[in-house]
């Protein structure tokens, strides 16, 4: 593999980081605040862009800050892995920035420097994991990222807010420090790098049960993917603004979680080890297990954004089922999964949001009608629901293809029943929302029939990445060539 | 002059201790300038010592020009040249931040105040540089009755508490000359070389064990090392703020010092380590240190003895790591010298400037400080990260190599033990930020939204930038953790221990 | 029996620091007023001083002083003198010791001045009071 020096990984983390001291000092101009705000993001999303082509040529980029034991240094490492998740994010970033100005603004938040802070100490994390050559960068940023978050999970500084930041960190930060810290260290003892392989640092270094022991810590440590039974900290972080909700609980976050075990799974262990070891199929049966539990309580969920957490929660699990059945077309719908999931569920946050923002309505049992009240939202979620489920036209078939192909390959016919029955799980709790906002009777509606959309600021972001979702059908090439170039076969 | 810094470093401050002495009778105000000069010449050499032995090796200065082990040596090695510059970087600091406390605090003691706390680092930088057993006891008791003294400048309770922590400091400091009583019987020697020299053809003896362990039960105490630590919380909870802010992370961190000048070079790794079979029972005390450590503070509603819990939580952890008996084991734990003197510091300031604007330090005191005190908070989250061991700070490489010691070693227990007070820190440090960052400031309007934001009302300049290099100084030794370990503490440590 | 009676009084100088050092011990823990601990521990730091002082000693020998001076050509020998060293070592711990008294009397003043008692007992007393 070819591998050129450039110190553009560490400019595309820094950019949105060192934006933050301009962002604290323009606190009264809340139009040049937003502003830098777009600046970072585009220049994060620019940076990103410019080295796509090289990537897609095959070639590693790498740069290495500081080593502080051979084989522990913090470095990055541009892939294609790495790359498909970072371009998701950082695209996301520049429409999220536009949808947080409508939604802050709509509700007239307060705090709205920190909020615009934090956010972007997030991305620069994000982008930072998705960079990250080994897994102690990867640990660094997880760990800011976790940090980062929690003021935004706060953001009310109510008692709600408050028991629900405690949850987060609870699962979040506590899982790492107690799974991921020790794996870590065992694994460096054992393998004496911390470096991600083709195929694995830990390849032939231990005994079945020891690396069965490392994976499981690896899996659950990683509490942001949310595997059950940790996974009650992202329901619980529903509280923050909805913005908060949909890059980074859609996106940002619970992806990096995904991402982590994605790297674990590849980069740490190895697919060949863990083949021979047959512990693939342990992570796909824990996997499948949240995929089907997510699925039916997704469905009792009358809060519109606790709905769309269970939903997150099971469809997170799809990435990591794919990785874990190990057959390269599995795995290339586990990686694209991350995109198109990425795209379909932002867009269903911001439907949410932007209803909230319209009317101040959150449950789903108040918004029969609604169609006829935000005909765009609607048109959007309908969009956002499709690609979740899998559907064409959307991004989200072809992830969901590929993981059945997966399955098949992989010879697990279980996991198949599981997509298949989960699928329809998904349609059995989106659909009936995007039904009854449009096709009811006069009687039943509980919107006057007037068109009153939420503020553009709102509308367009939705309705860009509603469009990106349908793109992505049509178009999916540059997210299935990273994918195949990830997995290297 | 590079050959007298061994020499500058002691003999300066104590000539600047007297001076402030005579001229706090004179004019208040010369006191402050003398003491930062007394010091900045005793940082100035002990950096300068630090690049000496990194060029040229082990320095040995031989006091008066008398040959040891006759005369008194000073020898400065990678181990306590790194040692030193952190205390006399530390006191240093220390001493600015806390000109403007220091002059709220106790307007008419400053002369007496500034005297005493360069005498103590006198002391401390002499215990740390002298290679003379019976010359560490002195320059301890000298640090040590400094410090009783700067710890009753206080509250109330001070005199008290500053009383009992003397009680037991002197049981401490005289278990530790009787061990070297015993030494000097076996060998008939005090210089640490020469006793390390004599000492391999008698490790059989009884005496020698009976000297260890109870040199080791005296520095232990010295320390506050878990069963001994009776004295500490209410010794630093009550001082004044400048006072525990120069105790806190100085007197502990320089006791480890002790602790491991003992086992590397008076009584030799191989003796310590294979053929007194203690390891093992003393990493267990360890890790009974550090869940206790964390435990207590837990329990605790008030800010500055919530962190002398942590202090104690933090000693079991330098102490197992030394004790592991494996190289790596042993790096953190002098890793864990510097780092935890610098996140000590960095919280301790914390508390200084918020008692400076707040008058007060219990939990309830805290509330809305992110929104009235936002740079001393942000300072404070960052030590709160380095305790916690949260990557790129400092704390999070040293827990590295305890960890990694722990494994290797195959002591899991202790391993655990270290997890678990990471854990019980995320919550006891969060419960501190929930408490600053949810609850108002003034109780009027308690909810959330509707209050009015806080004027930001920040403690002084002179006291934020050195608390803002401090935290700082958290960041970069993280990052350059590599380059510390890599060039100073590697020889440190005896080719011996692998 | 015998010969456990026989170590011991061969040995006695440690049997004395090692009681005294226990009385000291005693009296810091057990005893309820600061002076008395105080006390306590003067007792405690002479019994170690008193052991550095025995260790000096030589059976046979003399004080550590030269009797012909200087410009005498008779030869020294150290086994005719008790060792110097513990007894200058001593000297030192002897100024140590007055030094911690001195502090321990000053904050138990201090502390008298605040609780206008020295009795532990009566002070934590008026602590849990306030």
């Amino acid at each position: 593999m070819e591998t050129i020096t450039s110190i553009k990984p560490l400019l595309a983390v820094l950019a949105s980081l060192l934006v933050v001291p301009i962002l604290v000092t323009s606190t009264r101009l809340p139009n040049v605040r937003e502003a830098w705000t777009f600046v970072a993001a585009a220049a994060k999303f620019l940076i990103v862009l410019s080295m796509l082509p090289t990537v897609l040529k095959g070639t590693e980029i790498v740069y290495t800050v500081a080593e502080f034991l051979p084989g522990a240094a913090i470095k990055f490492r541009v892939d294609a892995l790495g790359m498909l998740f970072a371009l998701v994010s950082s695209s996301l970033w520049i429409v999220t920035s536009a949808y947080s100005i409508g939604y802050m603004r709509g509700l007239k938040e307060h705090s709205q420097t920190r909020y615009f802070c934090y956010f972007a100490i997030c991305l620069s994390a994000t982008i930072g994991v998705a960079f990250s050559a080994n897994l102690l960068t990867l640990y660094l940023f997880y760990e800011m990222l976790s940090l980062a978050t929690y003021p935004l999970v706060c953001h009310h500084q109510d008692p709600e807010a408050r028991k629900s930041g405690r949850k987060y960190l609870l699962y979040v930060v506590g899982t790492s420090i107690a799974f991921v810290l020790p794996a870590m260290l065992i694994s460096y003892n054992l393998a004496g790098t911390l470096e991600f392989a083709k195929q694995g640092f830990l390849a032939g270094t231990g005994s079945k049960n020891l690396m069965m022991l490392l994976l499981v810590l690896l899996v659950f440590g990683f509490a942001k993917v949310a595997i059950m039974p940790f996974h009650a900290w992202l329901p619980a972080a529903m509280v923050a603004p909805t913005p908060v909700s949909a890059l980074l609980h859609a996106v940002a976050v619970v992806k990096v979680g995904a991402f982590s075990i994605l790297r674990v799974i590849t980069g740490v262990f190895g697919t060949d080890l863990l083949l021979n070891l047959h512990l693939g199929t342990l992570v796909c049966y824990i996997a499948a297990f949240t995929v089907i539990v997510a699925s039916l309580i997704a469905l009792t969920q009358d809060e519109l954004k606790r709905r769309l957490a269970f939903s997150t929660i099971g469809q997170l699990s799809y990435i990591v089922l794919g990785i874990a059945l190990l057959s390269p077309k599995g795995m290339i719908g586990g990686m694209t999964h991350i995109a198109m999931h990425a795209f379909g569920k932002i867009t269903l946050f911001f439907c949410a949001g932007a209803i909230a923002v319209a009317t101040g309505k959150k449950y789903v049992s108040q918004m029969v009608g609604i169609g006829k009240r935000m005909p765009v939202t609607m048109i959007a979620f309908f969009i956002g629901s499709l690609s979740v489920i899998g559907l064409p036209p959307t991004g989200g078939f072809f992830s969901k293809w590929y993981l059945v192909l997966g399955t098949l390959q992989a010879d697990q016919m279980p996991m198949l029943i599981v997509l298949l029955g989960s699928s329809l799980l998904n349609a059995a709790y989106f659909l009936p929302i995007v039904y009854k906002a449009f096709f009811c009777t006069p009687e039943e509606s509980m919107f006057e029939n007037r068109i009153e959309e939420a503020p553009p600021w709102c509308v367009v972001p939705l309705v860009v990445t509603a469009v990106c979702s349908i793109v992505l059908f049509f178009y999916p090439t540059v997210f299935l060539n990273l994918a195949t170039l990830a997995i290297g076969k | 002059m590079s050959q007298q810094y061994p020499a500058l470093l002691v003999v300066v401050p104590l000539l600047a201790a007297l001076v402030i002495c005579g001229a706090g009778w004179v004019n208040k105000r010369l006191c402050f300038p003398i003491a930062v000069a007394g010091l900045g010449v005793a940082a100035y050499s002990c950096i300068g010592l630090l690049l000496r032995v990194l060029d040229e090796g082990v320095i040995v200065y031989k006091l008066g020009g008398w040959d040891p082990p006759m005369g008194i040596a000073y020898y400065v090695d990678h181990l306590n040249g790194l040692v030193l510059v952190v205390v006399s970087v530390v006191a240093l600091l220390n001493l600015i931040a806390s000109k403007k406390s220091v002059a709220q605090e106790f307007p008419d003691k400053i002369g007496p105040f500034y005297a005493l706390y360069v005498l103590m680092v006198t002391g401390l930088l002499g215990i740390v540089v002298t290679g003379d057993a019976f010359n560490l006891y002195v320059l301890l008791e000298i640090a040590s009755l400094t410090g009783y003294g700067l710890l009753a400048m206080g509250e109330d309770r001070a005199p008290l508490a500053a009383l009992n922590y003397l009680y037991m400091g002197t049981i401490g400091a005289c278990f530790y000359l009787l061990g070297v009583g015993y030494l000097y019987i076996i060998t008939g020697s005090l210089n640490m070389v020469d006793i390390a020299r004599i000492l391999p053809s008698l490790y059989q003896s009884k005496a020698v064990l009976g000297a260890f362990m109870i040199c080791m039960v005296g520095v232990w105490l010295k320390m506050a090392f878990f069963p001994l630590h009776a004295w500490l919380p209410n010794a630093y909870t009550y001082a004044s703020s400048a006072a525990s802010s120069l105790i806190a992370p100085l007197v502990t961190k320089v006791m480890i010092y002790v602790m491991i000048r003992l086992i590397l070079t008076v009584f030799t790794p191989e003796f310590a380590f294979n053929i007194l079979a203690v390891s093992e029972p003393i990493v267990w005390l360890a890790v009974i240190a550090i869940v206790m450590g964390a435990i207590l503070a837990l329990g605790e509603r008030n800010l500055k003895k919530m962190l002398t819990y942590i202090i104690i939580a933090e000693v079991g952890y330098m102490v197992g790591g030394a004790w592991l008996g494996n190289r790596v084991g042993m790096t953190g734990a002098i890793l864990h010298i510097v780092n935890d003197a610098l996140m000590t510091l960095c919280l301790f300031l914390v508390v200084g400037n918020i008692v400076h604007k707040v008058k007060g330090y219990a939990f309830e005191d805290l509330k809305g400080l992110f929104r009235k005190m936002p740079f001393t908070m942000c300072a404070f989250v960052v030590g709160a990260l380095s305790i916690i061991g949260v990557p790129p700070t400092c704390g999070f490489f040293s827990k590295w190599y305890l960890i990694s010691g722990a494994i290797q070693a195959g002591h899991y227990a202790f391993m655990v033990a270290l997890l678990f007070s990471s854990l019980v820190n995320v919550v006891l440090f969060f419960r501190i930020i929930e408490i600053a960052f949810f609850e108002p400031f003034t109780d009027h309007h308690a909810h959330g939204h509707d209050h009015q934001p806080e004027p930001i009302d920040e403690a002084p300049l002179t006291m934020l930038v050195p608390l803002w290099i401090v935290a700082a100084a958290l960041v970069i030794v993280g990052i350059y953790t590599g380059d510390i370990v890599n060039n100073i503490i590697q020889f440190a440590i005896p080719e011996g221990i692998i | 029996m015998p010969e456990l009676i026989s170590t011991i009084v061969a040995k006695y100088n440690y049997w004395i620091y090692i009681t005294l050092m226990m009385i000291g011990l005693y009296a810091m823990i057990a005893k309820n007023n600061l002076v008395k601990k105080i006390v306590g521990m003067s007792i405690f730091q002479t019994a170690i001083i008193l052991f550095y002082v025995s260790i000096g000693a030589k059976r046979g020998a003399t004080i550590p002083i030269l009797e012909h001076g200087h410009g005498s050509s008779h030869i020294t020998h150290a086994v005719d003198y008790i060792n110097p060293l513990p007894h200058v070592l001593m000297l030192t711990a002897i100024v140590v010791a007055v030094a911690t008294l001195g502090v321990a009397l000053a904050l138990a003043v201090k502390v008298y001045n605040q609780y206008n008692t020295l009795e532990e007992d009566e002070i934590l007393t008026q602590m849990r009071e306030k």
